[in-house]
């Protein structure tokens, strides 16, 4: 029976030789990865188990990111909770602030090289789809999945059918794979995917950059997806082999490919060259717009970063906008990069030089506003443009506050207009 | 494994909203849950409900939010099986894990009705409507699976598999 990536990916880890949409499959995980938020209730339930070690110590990923540095005394208790656990365990994957592999997890778990193509991940976290960029299948799951597969290091599955979507074409200046991902979910709803796999494909995937799929694949799960994934092409291998040069020397990886015949739900045929700079307008990542038809938008925050927008070339873009020019009067602009690597490399190319001197801060690296922690979360009535994944109601501060998503062209030229805005305004 | 009762009926897209209203989950006893199951769209559900009943639905059931509360209840109301279109992803997730049985089979969702005494037979995935004498072959559940639910569900599954 012809097989998608995702289906080859899933059989190979139950040890089956094939397996069907539908199936109920229980398989090997090469990668289980918790936060300060979904871990501490796990621990609670793997020390219910009964279980002294965790299956893995080199395959349990534990990343503090959501509240740190610790916003309050409860987000302190749950990283150390996290802390004491990964010490006890002899986590190899745990990190402290400020080290170079430290950061949000899902820039940081491709950046550090950890999971790599052809890779069974699960994690307690929605956006854990986002390393399907590589080649791998990654999805998230609740803290009960999580304790259970630290213990034994295995879960099942429901074998997902697939989506095919083809790009052709090539971008035009300033469109990036987040306004890709931002007119699929227009297209299909933030349902359209449910269960489904996002299989990425066509003449052209050669268009998007490594951080463009792991941004695009960051936000599979906002159409309900189960995950996205990119065939394994020159990029994926010229990336791995510079974040992980032993494993990519050593073969340790694995490129699957779908069959020529397998069979999909359904095919979208995406012409990259009709893509336009997009936001997505309260309070649905579905709710997409056109950025140009929003100029009559005024706004008091931009944020720049999130798993979704917090990477290496997310800040060069952002640098490369706001050189000789200031954030507007009205306007705060909040940069985070999205891991300590990504904060030093853009201090060492002048980046963070150029957004000093523009106006806007630099916030040490964390999830911060994106989820309404700290670092910027909004009052009544404010509005924010935000390269972040969700625009739910509330998600950054007050309930009576707007989130308006885009990639970085856009919220940085809107930074600079004070309103919702392009690059070619400025 | 074989279970039977007596169908409760419900439409398509019943949310975890219905099933568990969000003004209850200050607690996750099974025991306080089971006290508002389904009470806002079936008040008298709580009284009438016998351990080994069967819920039946349409399209989507389960769909909303993430909450392990929605079959935690369902499974402490009593309810031996729940058969629906199918479910919404999340949900069918955690019925498993918290070792509610579920069976998605379209036609028996559409030909069983209210009130009816089903019968169902994880082994076979046959369901048989004792009422009308129709009978429906749902998937039947793999090994582990089965095994899941006979733990009560995935810490239960997990305890057992650590100690083999
Ligand atoms: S940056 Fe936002 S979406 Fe990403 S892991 Fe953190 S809270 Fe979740």
């Amino acid at each position: 029976m012809p097989m998608t990536m995702t289906q080859k990916i899933l059989a190979d880890h139950a040890g089956l030789d094939s397996v069907a949409p539908g199936d109920l499959i229980e398989a090997k995980l090469d990668y289980v990865l918790g936060n300060d938020v979904t871990t501490p209730p796990a621990i609670k339930v793997f020390e219910k188990l009964g279980v002294k070690e965790v299956f893995d110590k080199d395959r349990v990923l534990l990343i503090g990111d959501h509240f740190t540095p610790n916003k309050d005394i409860k987000s302190a208790e749950l990283n150390k909770t996290m802390r004491c656990f990964a010490r006890e365990q002899e986590i190899t994957h745990y990190y402290e602030l400020g080290r170079k592999e430290m950061g949000i997890e899902h820039v940081i778990i491709p950046d550090n090289g950890i999971v790599l193509p052809g890779d069974l991940v699960i994690g307690a976290d929605s956006h854990t789809c986002t390393y399907g960029a590589l080649g791998s299948f990654a999805t998230g799951v609740g803290s009960t999945d999580l304790a259970c597969a630290m213990a034994r290091g295995v879960t099942w599955f429901k074998v997902p059918e697939a989506i095919r979507v083809n790009l052709n074409g090539s971008f035009k200046k300033f469109v990036t794979g987040k306004d890709l991902i931002l007119n699929i979910i227009g297209k299909i709803g933030v349902d359209g995917a449910l269960y489904k796999s996002l299989e990425f494909g066509g003449e052209d995937i050669s268009a998007l950059s490594m951080d463009q799929r792991l941004t695009v694949c960051n936000m599979a799960i906002e159409c309900g997806a189960k995950n996205g994934i990119f065939p394994v092409d020159n990029c994926t291998l010229e990336y791995i082999s510079k974040t992980n040069p032993g494993r990519f020397n050593k073969n340790g990886y694995k490129v699957y490919t779908a069959d020529e015949d397998a069979v999909y739900s359904d095919v979208l045929n995406i012409n990259l060259d009709d893509i336009d700079l997009t936001v997505a307008l309260p309070h649905l990542p579905s709710n997409t717009k056109k950025a140009s038809e929003c100029s009559d938008l005024k706004i008091d925050q931009v944020v720049i970063g999130s798993c979704t927008n917090g990477r290496l070339e997310d800040i060069g873009t952002a640098a490369a906008i706001f050189k000789g020019l200031k954030v507007h009067k009205d306007v705060r602009c909040i940069v985070i990069p999205g891991s300590q690597r990504v904060y030093r490399q853009a201090l060492d190319n002048g980046w963070l030089q150029i957004l000093d001197d523009a106006g806007c801060v630099i916030s040490t690296p964390t999830c911060g506003p994106c989820l309404g922690g700290h670092m910027g979360v909004l009052a009544k009535g404010e509005r924010c443009v935000s390269t972040t994944n969700r625009n739910f109601v509330g998600r950054m501060g007050d309930v009576d506050s707007e989130v308006i998503l885009s990639g970085v062209p856009v919220a940085a030229a809107s930074a600079v207009l004070g309103r919702v805005g392009t690059p070619d305004e400025l | 494994m074989k279970v039977s009762g007596k169908v409760f009926k419900y439409g398509d897209n019943i949310d975890t909203d219905v099933i568990i209203p969000a003004r209850h989950l200050t607690s996750a006893d099974p025991e306080h849950l089971k006290e508002h199951c389904m009470e806002d769209i079936d008040k008298s559900f709580k009284d009438r409900v016998k351990p080994g009943d069967i819920m039946v639905a349409g399209k989507n059931f389960g769909c909303g939010s993430s909450r392990e509360h929605a079959p935690v209840a369902i499974k402490a109301s009593g309810i031996s099986l729940v058969i629906a279109n199918d479910f919404a992803r999340i949900f069918y997730r955690n019925s498993i894990n918290v070792g509610l049985p579920i069976l998605e089979c379209p036609e028996a969702a559409a030909g069983i009705k209210e009130g009816d005494e089903v019968e169902a037979d994880f082994d076979t995935g046959v369901i048989t409507d004792k009422t009308t004498g129709e009978s429906f072959q749902a998937k039947a559940f793999p090994e582990f699976i089965k095994n899941i639910m006979a733990s009560g569900g995935l810490v239960g599954y997990t305890e057992s598999e650590l100690r083999v």
